[in-house]
């Protein structure tokens, strides 16, 4: 005989906190929305007032002082190449994203790893929260970000934050914990206080891990502001969501090759700067 | 010998358990329990128990014991960098393992400096904001600990060395590092965990030397902790023997070379090169005869003959060493018919002063056979090492069993060796 098990309504208890939320904190999240979309035209706006030889020049500069001339030649081949396929606005609506979504995470993702390295309590709690963060299937973030924050580059931003955080707070947490034992013993020896052992030993000890872990963010990011595209975020993505629609592959892959050359170049550029600031040692 | 220093930290009754339920572990303790047995019973480990010293100002104590006896746990307790179970530790009247979080930080700062096995040197720092970071941490300003740290590498011998990153320095050079790190903050205490051990042995030997300058200039407090009794030996002013937490002997190095308290510093001692500790007072026999230098030859032939012995040391009336003669020079002047023995003694053999590690005398047996002469200060003849008694006396060092009542044997000893003269 078979017992009738109801089915528990997760969906409805999410929905309804999700629609609680919204309702209840509807001045919270239009306040945010307003500053991010500041932030998101004052960037775009700049960047794209600067001519476009102009950027490209300060980007293959960028690249060459960061890293070496080859890597500045490669930039200016790329750049000229979405400049030349006409994606060059796109391309910039898509950096804005990347780098406004990066900040937001940093931002909150440093003191939170920094907490969770520093007390054993929060690790335990936060380790499972940010699998969770991680492994829950992108596209769904986009839902409530649109009640949130409604159609657009805010609601992009939401997600991508959410999507891009947790390897920053990840790799925060695991290059404090890497410092040396001794090290710490050291500065309690000299009696330094908690803060001077965070500040003058377990930070700087722990940089290049956590530019790596930014690193990883800014790659997330951008795979993340392509599929927001979804939810009618500008850019690259929209390119190839418009692609989709009217089954142009051709459309499709030079908008994809332009993420791409968008990616690497994000991630030479930060790869370089961390190691820059190693071999200067 | 202490009696008129100032005790700089007074420790009573200091015991450490690692574990959960500390009350237990003491408990059984109580009991008479050791500490494998308590271990057994309740898996706590006894760290430290009982521990009952004294640090005098401007000494150099030794705290020595093998990998397990509890020093680098004792050592940490003395700053807290590990936390008492029981007991005091008093400072300059602050008892340590009272003193709030706060108060914590600031003895540290004053009275505590640390100098570390694996030298824990700040990779991100240049070797001047190394050892800098004492005084940053303090608060001193910009200026002034540039200035110290300056002084303090130079100190250390690390002069031009300032800008360098760690990663770029050889161990030894890292160690003066972490030495100078120690020196600037100018704490009244130095802490050292088995700060040499990780060095090559030259380097070592090097550095125990620049230790003892750098203490005997600075009149430094430093507990200095070893595994290595050499090293104990070299440098202490005191030396404190660990066993499984507990304290089996206090004394200066001769104290535990020469009467080990048990059967266990015995043991440690048979590792120790026994020839650079013990010196030509330790080796020294009476003189059995010597000749005055207005003795007749004949006379002299007759001691010498007496004694079964082909030279003879010459002494002046108030003892003091003139001279050597030997067996053919005083028949030669028997034949002369000389009156007095002064014109044919030799200059050529060797005199050392009492504190000569029997270590140096091996090559001076090398050439001729006769007896080393020990001479004080006043040039007065205190006895002769023969060969054959330093080989004796690391003999005996070698067995320390024997060496807990060494005294009767020696007298034994000096029959045979004194008699064997110069064979």
């Amino acid at each position: 005989m078979a017992i009738e098990i109801p089915s528990i309504p997760l969906g409805d208890w999410i929905e309804g906190g999700l629609d609680w939320l919204t309702s209840e904190y509807s001045i919270v999240t239009r306040a945010i929305s307003r500053v991010t979309q500041t932030g998101i035209d004052v960037l775009n706006d700049g960047l794209m007032w600067l001519p476009e030889w102009g950027l490209l020049a300060i980007v293959v500069g960028l690249c060459w002082w960061v890293a070496n001339l080859r890597l500045g030649v490669g930039a200016a081949l790329g750049l000229a190449l979405i400049w030349n396929l006409g994606l060059w606005e796109p391309m910039i609506e898509t950096l804005t994203l990347v780098v406004i979504a990066t900040l937001v995470a940093v931002v909150i993702a440093l003191p939170v790893g920094i907490a969770a390295a520093l007390s054993e309590r929060l690790y335990k709690t936060i380790m499972p929260i940010l699998d969770f963060m991680q492994t829950m299937p992108a596209f769904v973030y986009l839902i409530p970000a649109i009640p949130f924050f409604g159609i657009g580059s805010v609601s992009a931003i939401f997600a991508t934050v959410i999507f891009s955080m947790p390897p920053a707070i990840r790799f925060t947490t695991l290059g404090i914990r890497q410092v040396p034992v001794e090290l710490i013993e050291a500065a309690d020896a000299y009696g330094a206080t908690r803060s001077q052992k965070l500040f003058k030993v377990q930070l700087p000890m722990s940089l290049p891990t956590v530019m790596a872990g930014i690193n990883q963010t800014i790659m997330l990011a951008l795979s993340m502001v392509v599929i927001a595209a979804m939810i009618g975020a500008d850019g690259l993505g929209s390119e190839v969501w418009r692609a989709i629609q009217r089954l142009r592959p051709g459309d499709g892959f030079e908008a994809g090759i332009a993420v791409v050359i968008l990616a690497m170049l994000l991630d030479r550029v930060t790869q370089s700067l961390r190691k820059g600031r190693k071999s200067k040692r | 010998m202490n009696e008129n220093r100032n005790v700089k930290i007074r420790v009573r009754n200091l015991s450490k358990v690692f574990g959960n339920q500390p009350k237990k572990a003491l408990e059984l303790r109580e009991k008479g329990l050791k500490r494998p047995e308590i271990f057994e019973k309740t898996g706590q480990t006894l760290g430290l128990t009982n521990i009952d010293f004294d640090v005098y100002e401007g000494e150099l104590l030794v705290i020595m014991g093998l990998s397990g006896s509890g020093k680098s746990t004792l050592i940490r307790c003395l700053n807290r960098l590990i936390e008492p179970t029981e007991g005091e530790i008093v400072i300059d009247g602050e008892n340590i393992p009272a003193l709030s979080e706060k108060a914590l930080l600031e003895c540290r700062r004053r009275h505590f400096s640390m100098v570390f096995q694996n030298f824990a040197l700040f990779p991100h720092r240049t070797v001047q904001q190394n050892a800098e970071f004492g005084l940053e941490i303090r608060g001193v300003d910009k200026a002034e600990r540039t200035r110290v740290a300056r002084d303090a590498l130079h100190h250390v011998g690390l002069d031009g060395w300032e800008d360098a990153y760690p990663n770029q320095l050889s161990g030894g050079m890292q160690q003066r590092v972490g030495l100078a790190r120690a020196l600037a903050n100018d704490a009244t205490v130095l802490l050292m965990d088995e700060a040499f051990s990780a060095l090559d042995p030259l380097i070592r030997g090097d550095m125990q030397q620049e230790l003892l300058e750098l203490q005997h200039r600075m009149q430094k407090t430093t507990v200095f902790i070893t595994h290595d009794l050499d090293e104990a030996i070299n440098i202490a002013d005191r030396i404190i023997l660990l066993k499984d937490g507990e304290i089996v002997q206090i004394g200066t190095p001769e104290d535990v070379l020469t009467h080990p308290a048990d059967e266990y510093v015995a043991r440690f001692i048979e590792g120790v090169d026994m020839s650079r500790i013990l010196t030509a007072e330790h080796a020294m026999r009476p003189v059995r005869a010597t000749a005055r230098e207005e003795d007749g030859p004949r006379t002299t032939l007759r001691k010498m003959n007496e004694n079964g012995i082909d030279s003879i040391y010459v002494t002046s009336r108030d003892r003091k060493l003139m001279g050597l003669v030997e067996v053919n020079a005083v028949e030669q002047a028997v034949k002369e018919g000389k009156e007095s023995i002064r014109d044919f003694m030799t200059q050529d053999f060797r005199s050392v002063g009492p504190d000569e590690p029997l270590h140096n005398l091996f090559a001076m047996f090398s050439e001729k056979s006769f007896p080393i002469a020990v001479i004080d200060d006043n040039h007065k003849l205190l006895g002769v090492v023969v060969k054959g008694a330093v080989l004796d006396e690391l003999a005996q060092a070698a067995e320390p069993s024997k060496m807990l009542d060494d005294t009767k044997e020696n007298e034994d000893a000096n029959e045979n060796v004194a008699a064997a003269g110069d064979a």
